[in-house]
């Protein structure tokens, strides 16, 4: 009994141990931040590699917190993520005050995540978006001297207050026709009645915010923007990911009846993500709000492939999200490397960084070839799979729409690479020393970038793990 | 099944070694770059001995019968249950060979390239992209597959690109690998259509599935090819006369065969490995490979025939006129792969018939051993002479013994010469054209006699003719043992290949055809050859004008055939005075102004909706809000009222 709770809560309480170590770490001595710092990826590390021993499948607490195989696997792509952004994080943080903060709020957001992915009820559901975001709200904060990063900050948690209030009265809209919270029962009394249809998009808005899907994105720009580059990433790659994952799967079992309706749902909210998401980012002249448009474009993508609903559908935006994590956090790398060390965040300042900077050049110049999904990065056949997987309904304009997106997205993703290696600049970016720790991050995104694709095991194994409507 | 687990070795030690020279060659290893390629291969080439062994003589029989055995197989990418991409590697009797062939002369090429090639200054790349060719060359023969076929294909091109460009600071050459990059890409064009109508309407990239469903009677796949038909041909002869399109670009059969004698700019022992051997073999290999559903389709078959035939006999005409050593050994290279060609033509599936098929492989296997042979002998002559000009040699037979007598022996094997490999294999070419078509045994009986003089012609120029003249006397001599190591070897193949039963090996339907040496048949053509190496040895033993004079008699069409019957000038004139300003400077009008015209509007407008929306964007967080609200309430709207 004991065990089964052991393993069933495995990744939950390995970061709730995690949380406790860093406490005392806290109380403790005073340490360096680099050895902090080390311990502290170490420990992530142990995480990741501890969540793939062991798992188990079961439900706890009355059928309020579940888990299985594909669960499992999406928090062990989370916690991979975490620790490569951490890794990365080094450069900005070994001179930061508050460093054991920093991680006592981002893995609490984590395991706030976790719960929410695992959960098996509206309100274990909404506790766990909660816990996940307010203390992102926090770290948002985290550049202490600057007044953007308040900024964001305060963004974030109106805004997530105001998504809140709408999620929640979609909920009780919810619990008001089903007469039940439990994902289980909700499905059976959900019809297309105006109401249901109302409480639904309610739900929906609540997801779409945290996707930062049209129109419902209007903060990650600002947020994104102002944030440390360390917290941008964890909210584009970590956070989306565990609210895609929650999102897809809650389509395809809770609301199975009401298929049609949400299929047509996704197909307006991925238009208009993708358009405006590229139209957005065309005009960016900050690297790193131009990072958070394409990844509105990108969740839109995401969208198309969620549509298909199939087993495919799921897979495929899964392994997405896989892809994503790699590309998405090389870029950012990148960016948060010569944010923390040089202070440019402007693409005008990435003019002829090939020129001092080449290993760097050529990480985010493979990060952006994958996200734009130029083949045989992993971004193309992330890509490939969600189209394939929004083809099987027969839409083809929204495929059509899509792919002459993909290329409208070429354009602006090797802007920043003409302007790295093709563009003169007198002043370019001086040699930027990369800490190892960043550097062996930046290695693991882009083996991942080249070989996730490639290796038709790891898309495979998703797609025996999913399930379709 | 038996153990084939190494297997997969064999190609992947050559591609290690591509990676490891190509990124370290030139900074650390140097001048071992050699050694490393050479050992490499050298066990590669030994496993595929051991392979050869055990698949001929263990257990590659089942009943009497070869079969097809899959020795390492990845299913790579699933597209649906009955359609994926794979990566295999099959065995069956002529992968075996070819995978003993293509190591074996690799090797022998390696080893000549370390005398040869030494001193250069990119050495270790040459090493690098040697091994990146075998390697490709290796996935090729051993592809289980259509798609892994294509993959390989495109990699031997490239790997051949960049071998023929090797010298890229000479003009001429970046010219050459241009060129046969082009040719071989415009024929892939139609191998990649060819392989698309096949899987198609096959339903399967998987070449003996393929070969299964095509072949059954009456199948559906069969009966669907047959009779869905496109400008009154069967799809079924479109596919398979579009695969051999890819084959005839790769083969350099004519039409295709222009890049072949540029190709000749490369190192000589690049052109040993590629334009002997290998990779022009490739579209002779294709057929092979394909052979049971070419045999079903007389159209297709008739087309590979004529091809060939033609081939074989233009190439023969116009290297009689030649006088860059290359060049006379190309385009007799192109003319044997045409001797191949046709005996595929000719032959059926299975039994007697498999005649042509057996023929056709069995001089494949020869002609790699002998033409290589040949190949490296000029190699070794051009390097001591420094020139590819007949004019500037001569009288070499006392300074270079072993290449003198390995040139003889490379020069009467091909020329069929009794009792050395290429007669045996020619005999058997000869055989089947006869027995199937007289039109075609008359051309290839021509052919053989202009083959053997041509051949003398060329023996005679560069070791008679004039005396040693001074400047031979180089201070390297003959070349290194490891450059005559090889010839020796080769020269032994060249003599020996010829006495391996042949026929109980490699057949149409795997099992042993009995074949007899008619001596009656074999009068003709060695008869004839031999009075070409008569007349060859009367002209160019001994300087005289008399060369020159029955030049002058022929006149036009000697002048014609030494200006190779003016195809490159005809595909200039197509090019520049037809497709450039009646179809590229339209579509180039087309492009520049209405696509992008239409894109620069788009892109525009584009911009401009980009501006606009902008301004959404704020950064006030209650207009967030209010956006977010009135998001909620549209998506309302729209699904509860407008949208049912």
């Amino acid at each position: 009994m004991v065990t089964d709770l052991l393993l069933l809560l495995k990744q939950e309480l390995l970061v709730a141990v995690i949380l406790f170590l860093l406490l005392f770490l806290k109380l403790g001595r005073d340490r360096s931040n680099e050895s902090t710092l080390n311990l502290v990826n170490v420990l992530l590390f142990l995480n990741v590699a501890a969540g793939f021993l062991g798992a188990k499948d079961g439900e706890l607490f009355s059928g309020m917190f579940h888990t299985n195989a594909l669960i499992t696997a999406e928090k062990n792509i989370l916690n991979l993520a975490a620790w490569l952004i951490s890794l990365q994080a080094y450069a900005w943080l070994r001179t930061h005050r508050h460093v054991i903060e920093f991680y006592l709020l981002l893995l609490g957001s984590l395991m706030g995540m976790f719960f929410m992915i695992s959960s098996g009820n509206l309100l274990m559901f909404y506790l766990g978006l909660e816990m996940s975001t307010i203390p992102l709200a926090a770290v948002a904060n985290f550049d202490l001297e600057k007044r953007q990063s308040s900024e964001a900050a305060m963004k974030m948690i109106i805004s997530s207050a105001f998504s809140s209030a709408l999620l929640l009265l979609g909920i009780s809209f919810v619990y008001g026709i089903s007469g039940s919270i439990s994902f289980a029962e909700i499905g059976a009394g959900i019809s297309t009645e105006p109401l249901h249809i109302l409480a639904f998009l309610l739900l929906v808005s609540g997801f779409a915010f945290k996707i930062s899907a049209v129109p419902f994105h209007l903060w990650t720009a600002d947020v994104y923007e102002g944030a440390p580059v360390g917290v941008t990433a964890f909210l584009s790659v970590v956070s989306k990911g565990a609210v895609l994952f929650v999102f897809v799967s809650t389509l395809y079992t809770v609301f199975k009846p009401i298929a049609p309706l949400w299929y047509n749902v996704l197909f307006v909210l991925s238009l208009a993500t993708i358009i405006s998401g590229n139209l957005f980012a065309l005009r960016q002249q900050n690297i790193k709000r131009f990072l958070a448009f394409s990844s509105i474009a990108q969740v839109g993508f995401i969208l198309v492939g969620m549509s298909g609903s199939s087993q495919a559908g799921m897979a495929s935006v899964i392994f997405f999200i896989l892809v994503y994590v790699f590309s998405n956090l090389a870029a950012f790398g990148v960016v948060s490397v010569v944010s923390a060390v040089a202070g440019k965040e402007s693409i005008d300042d990435y003019k002829g960084f090939y020129q001092t900077n080449p290993f760097l050049s050529w990480i985010l110049t493979i990060a952006l070839f994958s996200l734009a999904g130029v083949p045989p990065t992993a971004g193309f056949f992330g890509k490939f799979f969600l189209l394939m997987a929004g083809t099987a309904k027969g839409n083809y304009w929204l495929i059509a729409i899509a792919a002459v997106n993909m290329v409208v997205s070429f354009y602006y993703y090797l802007r920043i690479v003409k302007a790295i290696f093709m563009d003169q600049n007198e002043t370019p970016v001086a040699a930027i020393t990369v800490p190892v720790t960043v550097k062996f991050s930046l290695y693991l995104c882009t083996i991942g970038i080249i070989l996730v694709g490639l290796i038709s095991w790891i898309y495979d194994t998703i797609f025996s793990l999913s399930s379709g409507l | 099944m038996a153990n084939y687990s190494y297997i997969p070795w064999i190609p992947l030690l050559p591609l290690i070694c591509f990676v490891v020279l190509g990124i370290f060659g030139r900074k650390h290893i140097g001048n071992a770059s050699g050694i490393i390629g050479t050992l490499s291969l050298a066990v590669s080439a030994v496993l595929s001995l051991i392979a050869a062994d055990q698949y001929f003589f263990v257990d590659g029989k089942l009943n009497g019968v070869y079969q097809k055995i899959t020795a390492f197989k990845y299913v790579w990418l699933e597209f649906a249950p009955n359609l994926s991409i794979d990566i295999s590697i099959v065995l069956d009797p002529v992968s075996v060979m070819m995978l003993v062939v293509v190591t074996f002369v690799s090797l022998m090429v390696h080893l000549f390239s370390l005398g040869y090639m030494k001193g250069e200054e990119r050495f270790a790349t040459y090493y690098a992209f040697l091994s990146l060719f075998t390697f490709s060359m290796l996935g090729l023969v051993m592809a289980g597959n259509l798609f892994q076929v294509y993959m390989f294909w495109e990699l031997v091109g490239v790997s051949s690109f960049l071998l023929i460009g090797y010298y890229f600071e000479k003009p001429s050459a970046v010219a050459a690998s241009k060129k046969a990059f082009i040719v071989t890409r415009f024929a892939d064009l139609g191998f990649l259509i060819g392989i698309l109508i096949m899987a198609f309407y096959g339903k399967t990239l998987d070449i003996s599935t393929l070969i299964q469903k095509l072949t059954a009677v009456q199948s559906a796949e069969y009966t669907g090819m047959a009779t869905a038909g496109f400008l009154g041909v069967s799809v079924l002869t479109w596919g398979l006369t579009l695969v051999f399109v890819g084959g005839a670009g790769k083969s350099a059969m004519f039409p295709l065969h222009i890049w072949l004698p540029d190709a000749m700019e490369g190192p000589t022992p690049v052109s040993a490995l590629i334009h002997a051997a290998t990779m022009v073999v490739a579209g002779v290999y294709l057929v092979a490979r394909l052979f049971p559903v070419y045999s079903i389709d007389a159209a297709a078959l008739t087309v590979v025939t004529w091809t060939g035939a033609f081939s074989a006999l233009l190439a023969a005409v116009i290297a009689c006129t030649q006088t860059d050593i290359k060049r006379v050994l190309a385009y007799s290279t192109m003319s044997q792969i045409g001797y191949m060609m046709f005996a595929l033509g000719v032959a059926r599936q299975g039994g007697e018939e498999g005649l042509g098929y057996m023929a056709s492989m069995f001089h494949l296997f020869t002609h790699a051993f002998f033409k290589s042979l040949l190949f490296l002998g000029a190699g070794a002559v051009i390097h001591m002479v420094h020139s590819n000009e007949m004019k500037d040699m001569g009288g070499l037979r006392k300074q270079m013994p072993v290449t003198h007598f390995a040139f003889l022996v490379g020069c009467m094997a091909i020329a069929g010469v009794p009792l050395l490999s290429g007669f045996f294999s020619k005999e058997e070419i000869l055989l089947a054209a006869w027995h199937s078509n007289k039109l075609v045994y008359g051309v290839a009986l021509f052919t053989a006699a202009l083959t053997a003089f041509y051949m003398f012609r060329l023996y005679f120029s560069i070791f008679w003719n004039k005396d040693a003249q001074a400047h031979h006397a180089d201070k390297h001599g003959e070349g290194t043992m490891s450059m005559k190591l090889p010839l020796i070897i080769l020269s032994i193949l060249a003599i020996g290949a010829g006495y391996i039963p042949f026929s109980h090996f490699i057949t149409s339907d795997g099992s042993v055809l009995e074949t007899h040496t008619d001596i009656v048949f074999s009068v003709a053509p060695v008869v004839l050859s031999l009075l070409a190496i008569a007349l060859a040895a009367s002209l160019y033993r001994k300087q005289n004008d008399k060369p020159d004079k029955i030049a002058k008699a022929f006149g036009g069409l000697y002048k014609a055939a030494s200006r190779k019957f003016y195809m490159d000038e005809l595909y200039l004139f197509i090019t520049k005075k037809i497709l450039f300003p009646f179809v590229g400077q339209p579509i180039a009008w087309i492009d520049r102004n209405i696509v992008d015209g239409l894109m620069n509007g788009l892109a525009s407008a584009t911009a401009s909706v980009s501006a606009v929306i902008k301004g959404l964007q704020s950064g006030k967080v209650q207009a967030y809000a209010l956006y977010f609200f009135g998001g909620v309430a549209a998506l309302a709207v729209l699904f509860i009222y407008l949208w049912k």
